[in-house]
């Protein structure tokens, strides 16, 4: 039994990164329609920003949140420069632009810092009251900054509007543009956000699996898993089932199959699930009108 | 009015496998193909061999995405399943021969029973779905209760078939030959399912499900089916690399080649059939044209090629093609 809860609340907190990651992935989704590949990547880069500003001399703070705004502007660039001119060109051609971003973020990273592997301090003091013996100070950190995160998100998409103004642009351009919005402003915001929150999430996670140029590819994947089986149009979605497949991993690898095939069970246990509810646990049934 | 004829005409042509090369250009291309036999040696033959294997995984994979609109992440998967089931059946001594069309069969059965839960999954949830194909099975294949067919992580060691008949060639040229003619079957065939009605009804879906199937197609079972082909493809093209390696590994089939071939289809262009060539140039060649250009950050350089060759043809190399052709059209 106590291994039970010692899994349940590991998991849990590999869980609180999934779901910040696969949050950054459902907003930029709903602010630009599109599945940033390269998304874990760019944490990765951000994080490795953050750490040459420590190793420079400068505080967590002021590092931290430099490397946010950094990402936000070079999230936005990207779309600005590399996204939008592509505005017409299929889908999957997109998509393959995606793919070259990842292995230059990956390249370069491991170009610029070298592939060692490398300690990233946490924000959160070691003996700080929040911790127990179940979760470290930075466990219940991390799940806590995910939690500030998706309440800031939800009341700005759903209750500003400018949030509003983004989320028209995304789901439906024409009418948009109509109506005044500038579509392309939308989407670069979207890009930034989403980049901004990936440095949120990749400094968060390099204290627990270390910094390393490969750090982001795992989490990306459970990221994206995460945000599917919550549903991709789902903000809360992406948090319950970023949790859910920590979780799942865990005890899946710790009872069931063994570490060799952690990562397949928990991918096979996910795919079932989509294919008992096509949209994901919470999200929403598209309905097509023809 | 008559411009307007001559692009409407031609962007329909477009998904129309036959229009591009007439059957004298096949068989020129072939000609000159069969002559690189003689011309190539060792190395660069066994690349032109690899880029005939990717060229029909590169069809499969067209068939199911380009041409059907289902998009795979995973199809490595299926070139893994191909490359492993030839060497597991050469190891029990059946001919290579017989081998490649039973590797085909067995990657069609994995492709359709695949397919046929996937049909329910769309757009992103089907790119996680094949994603985790290719994500799973290199695990699995290094999983031990299989060890004793699959080899565990050394995988298998294969010999490469001697000429037959006593025809003077080396084992090289030969594999090379036999790989080629095993290509041009394989495009043909492909050819001649998207020439067809059947090719007709796997667009249709693509382009309009409902409306597809209020004409009485049945989605479902095109859906599937077109899933499976598309692994017979892909598996067909995995025995003849491995052929070619003589040597298959968990490790050769990681989720990277599933990701090359998809930008193997995109380089190449999206729903054409000949576009595969091109794609699968680029997917034996750009790694180690970036590795040349600069050893330390060989795949940034990969990945800028890739975007650049995005920006200057969105659409692919047979975009490009088309779209010159088209416009030689219009000034004539």
């Amino acid at each position: 039994m106590e291994t039970l809860i010692q899994q349940v609340t590991v998991g849990l907190a590999s869980g609180g990164i999934y779901a910040c990651l696969a949050l950054a992935l459902v907003m930029i989704y709903q602010a630009t329609h599109h599945v940033n590949f390269a998304q874990g990547e760019m944490a990765m880069f951000s994080t490795f920003v953050a750490w040459a500003l420590i190793q420079a001399g400068l505080d967590y703070w002021p590092a931290f949140f430099i490397t946010v705004v950094g990402s936000f502007i070079a999230s936005a660039a990207i779309e600005f420069a590399i996204i939008r001119p592509l505005h017409k060109a299929p889908e999957l051609s997109v998509v393959a632009v995606f793919i070259g971003l990842l292995v230059i973020f990956h390249s370069v990273a491991g170009w610029i810092f070298g592939t060692e592997i490398r300690e990233f301090p946490s924000p959160f003091p070691k003996d700080a009251w929040f911790g127990g013996s179940l979760m470290s100070p930075h466990q219940v950190g991390t799940i806590f900054v995910a939690m500030c995160i998706v309440a800031g998100l939800f009341a700005f998409f759903q209750h500003t509007t400018l949030g509003l103004t983004m989320r028209a642009a995304a789901q439906n351009p024409g009418s948009s543009r109509l109506l005044g919005i500038s579509v392309g402003r939308m989407l670069m915001l979207g890009w930034g956000l989403a980049g901004a929150i990936g440095a949120v999430a990749g400094m968060m996670v390099a204290p627990f699996v270390f910094l390393d140029p490969g750090m982001m590819t795992g989490v990306l994947i459970y990221a994206f898993a995460g945000a599917l089986i919550g549903g991709i149009d789902n903000p809360v979605g992406a948090i319950v089932g970023g949790f859910l497949v920590g979780v799942l991993e865990n005890l899946l690898g710790t009872y069931v199959v063994g570490t060799d095939l952690k990562l397949t069970a928990a991918l096979v246990l996910i795919v079932s699930v989509l294919i008992v509810r096509p949209a994901g646990l919470l999200g929403r049934r598209t309905v097509q009108r023809v | 009015m008559q411009v307007s004829s001559v692009t409407a005409s031609s962007t329909h042509g477009v998904d129309q496998a036959s229009t591009f090369m007439s059957p004298r250009n096949i068989l020129i291309l072939v000609a000159i193909a069969a002559s690189l036999a003689y011309f190539a040696q060792g190395y660069v033959l066994f690349q032109a061999t690899m880029v005939l294997a990717y060229a029909i995984a590169l069809v499969g994979l067209n068939l199911l995405t380009g041409y059907n609109g289902q998009i795979s992440l995973g199809h490595g998967a299926f070139f893994a399943t191909g490359a492993y089931s030839l060497a597991i059946l050469m190891n029990w001594d059946v001919p290579y021969w017989l081998a490649i069309p039973i590797a085909g069969a067995i990657s069609m059965v994995a492709g359709y029973a695949f397919g046929r839960p996937a049909l329910k999954l769309q757009g992103l949830y089907l790119a996680l779905a094949t994603f985790t194909l290719s994500v799973v099975l290199p695990q699995l294949l290094k999983y031990k209760l299989f060890q004793p067919w699959t080899g565990g992580v050394g995988g298998i060691v294969l010999i490469k078939p001697d000429a037959p008949f006593g025809i003077p060639l080396s084992s090289d040229q030969y594999c090379y030959l036999f790989t080629l003619l095993i290509t041009v079957l394989m495009f043909l065939i492909a050819r001649n399912l998207i020439d067809s009605g059947t090719g007709r009804a796997i667009r249709a879906i693509r382009d309009h499900q409902m409306a597809a199937t209020s004409m009485g197609i049945n989605h479902q079972h095109y859906k599937s089916m077109t899933f499976g082909v598309s692994a017979a493809f892909a598996g067909v093209g995995g025995a003849l690399s491995a052929l070619a390696v003589q040597f298959v590994s968990p490790d050769s089939f990681t989720m990277f080649l599933s990701i090359s071939l998809l930008v193997g289809v995109v380089v190449g262009g999206i729903g054409t059939l000949w576009g595969a060539i091109f794609g699968a140039v680029f997917i034996m060649f750009v790694p180690e044209l970036a590795e040349k250009l600069s050893k330390d950050s060989a795949w940034a350089v990969y990945g800028v090629i890739l975007i650049l060759l995005v920006f200057a043809m969105p659409k692919g190399v047979m975009g490009l093609i088309n779209r010159l052709r088209v416009s030689t059209l219009v000034r004539n």
